[in-house]
């Protein structure tokens, strides 16, 4: 078990990470999802031994990281950049870090083996970094780490520099190996699509801090703050107040949902959870249809609310005209209190 | 069109600076001497470049000058590496003034440097002086005119040429690579020697170059500097030009030169490919 404790680190005038903490399982798909400047990369860093934190504790299995140097750390990282060395070929990249853990000419052969069968890259330990494709150099930085049989592995953006068509069968194959190799991998991604398609356990970073952290279904459907509303996206976000049980706001000007508690700041009302009344129901509220526009499987519109806020809805259908006023409902249960 | 227009200061240098003066150095050097001005009359004789293969004293000179050149860049080498290293270690902003203190000895005169070195060594100069106020020495130490001078003076002026290419290929470096490498779990010193090293190496080739090419026919430095026996191959040059006014040995001397010097302009060029 990999755990971190209030950890603190600074840069001039930025705090990086503000009193973080995070406890990571062994064996688990754990994503680190933020935007930038949320304190992700450096995190990742302090956890490789790269940055040194300013406060805070690091354990590892209950024994003390911080004292310890990157090159003896039991921790792998894959770097955004793959970071091969561009002098050496395939067979030798992956054998570097053997060579430095000393182990023996012939189980190194057997295990660089395994490695490149492992990312379905054999044959190739004769190339070049140069000579490879961007997925085929993803694969090497993974088997190189890999083949180190670390306990934790860290995946700086694993996938970002990868051509969209390949993202999503790279990831699922991350995912894979992972559940082969049995380590704990840590993700670190501004992608939130990709965090929650793969990990078990996901944790939202927002200013050094773990704004929120669970199962995705879980930070999904019920996001904890404003910001982690937001940043899954496609949630409305509305500011406002419990005043005599139901929930106030300007920028809605009416009534949308009642009887949440009383410190609740603000609600979540996810996109694909509103519709449109049809003629015989009462909507909640009623809105002008802003725009509209095409998605592929679906549309989203944009519906203008009477206090000035503006929701985004996805429909089924087409909508109806621009300008048109239309009727909203949802069910009670899809308003999400925010209290933060 | 455009391009020709871009390219045209490039061939006008090439034409007049480079193909111009060796077409020269080719006639001069098939010329016979004459009293006059020039002092040779044009032909197609092979004296000069006989004389060259017999007299041994020309291929000791040039031996002497590509000695001094190797033993300049090797010197050379092994200052501006560390020096780099540590400039390119610095944050940003430290490492700029640091370039401009590198290369501040050229704003001064490069005859005005040699002179300093000239005051700093001679029997009464600023070195001998404080050896022998320390009571370190009794009797002035020769200094000057000898082949450490030559060494001294040579290594201040070439330096430059060798840290720039250096500091350039180390930040260069994705410093991912030194940490990748330490991730797999080398040390500081082996992530040097089998990161950083290897990949600055063509860096390093260039440094030595840069500095031995012009160190090979360097004639100023070995002339007022060094021992009187340092008959290298640029003082030599100078004599038969000015002294002996044998323009043809001159100009055939220095095409030896200039082919001995493509060599490793060659080797360097398959260096870079590689790279």
């Amino acid at each position: 078990m990999l755990s971190a404790t209030a950890l603190e680190k600074r840069f001039g005038a930025v705090r990086a990470l503000a009193g973080l903490d995070l406890t990571i399982n062994p064996g688990e798909f754990f994503a680190l999802l933020g935007g930038s400047g949320s304190g992700k990369s450096t995190l990742l860093r302090v956890l490789a031994g790269f940055e040194a934190p300013d406060a805070g504790t690091l354990t590892l299995d209950g024994q003390d990281l911080l004292p310890v140097p990157p090159w003896a750390r039991p921790i792998n990282m894959m770097f955004q950049s793959y970071a091969l060395f561009p002098h050496m070929s395939v067979g030798d990249n992956i054998a570097y870090g053997l060579k430095r853990a000393g182990v023996a000419a012939e189980e190194r052969r057997n295990r660089i083996m395994a490695a490149l069968d492992l990312v379905g890259l054999q044959g190739m330990e004769a190339r070049r970094p140069q000579q490879l494709s961007g997925g085929q150099k993803q694969r090497v930085a993974l088997a190189r780490s890999l083949v180190m049989r670390p306990r934790v592995l860290l995946l700086d953006e694993p996938m970002a520099a990868l051509d969209a068509g390949l993202r999503e069968r790279t990831g699922l194959e991350l995912r894979a190996l992972q559940r082969k190799t049995g380590a704990a991998f840590i993700m670190v991604t501004h992608d939130q699509q990709e965090a929650l398609a793969l990990a078990d356990r996901i944790a939202v970073l927002d200013a050094g801090r773990v704004a929120q952290i669970g199962p995705p279904q879980e930070v999904y459907a019920r996001p904890a703050t404003r910001f982690v509303a937001r940043f899954l996206g496609a949630a409305n976000v509305l500011e406002g107040r419990m005043q005599d049980g139901v929930f106030e706001s300007a920028e809605v000007g009416g009534v949308i949902a009642s009887g949440l508690p009383a410190d609740t700041i603000a609600i979540a009302l996810r996109a694909e959870q509103i519709r449109l009344t049809s003629a015989d129901e009462a909507p909640r509220i009623t809105g002008i249809l802003e725009d509209a526009a095409f998605r592929g499987d679906d549309w989203l519109t944009i519906i203008r609310l009477p206090g000035g806020a503006s929701l985004r809805v996805v429909h089924d259908t087409a909508p109806p005209a621009q300008g048109s006023l239309v009727g909203l409902l949802w069910e009670a249960g899809a308003v999400v209190p925010l209290f933060a | 069109m455009s391009r020709a227009i871009l390219l045209a200061p490039f061939w006008v240098w090439l034409l007049t600076l480079v193909a111009a003066p060796v077409l020269i150095l080719v006639l001069m050097a098939f010329a016979t001497p004459a009293e006059g001005v020039p002092p040779f009359t044009l032909g197609l004789r092979f004296a000069a470049f006989a004389m060259l293969v017999e007299d041994f004293y020309y291929a000791e000179a040039l031996l002497a000058a590509l000695r001094l050149a190797a033993t300049t860049a090797g010197l050379c080498l092994l200052i501006a590496y560390p020096m780099a290293l540590g400039m390119a270690g610095l944050r940003p902003g430290w490492r700029l003034p640091l370039l401009a203190l590198l290369m501040l000895p050229f704003w001064t005169g490069f005859l005005l440097r040699i002179g300093a070195w000239i005051g700093l060594l001679r029997d009464e100069g600023l070195v001998n002086h404080l050896l022998r106020g320390f009571g370190i020495t009794d009797a002035p130490l020769a200094l000057l005119y000898t082949e450490g001078a030559m060494l001294a003076g040579m290594v201040h002026a070439y330096l430059p040429f060798a840290v720039l290419p250096i500091f350039t290929a180390l930040i260069r470096l994705d410093p991912a690579l030194l940490e990748a490498a330490a991730d797999l779990g080398a040390r500081p010193a082996r992530v040097f020697f089998s990161i950083t090293l290897p990949l600055t190496l063509p860096a390093a080739a260039a440094g030595f170059l840069l500095v031995f090419i012009p160190a090979a026919g360097e004639f100023v430095i070995p002339e007022l500097l060094g021992p009187p026996e340092a008959q290298v191959i640029g003082r030599v040059l100078w004599q038969e030009f000015f002294q002996n006014r044998d323009w043809p040995l001159a100009a055939a001397l220095a095409l030896v030169l200039l082919a001995l010097l493509i060599l490793p302009i060659r080797w360097f060029q398959r260096l870079g490919a590689s790279a």
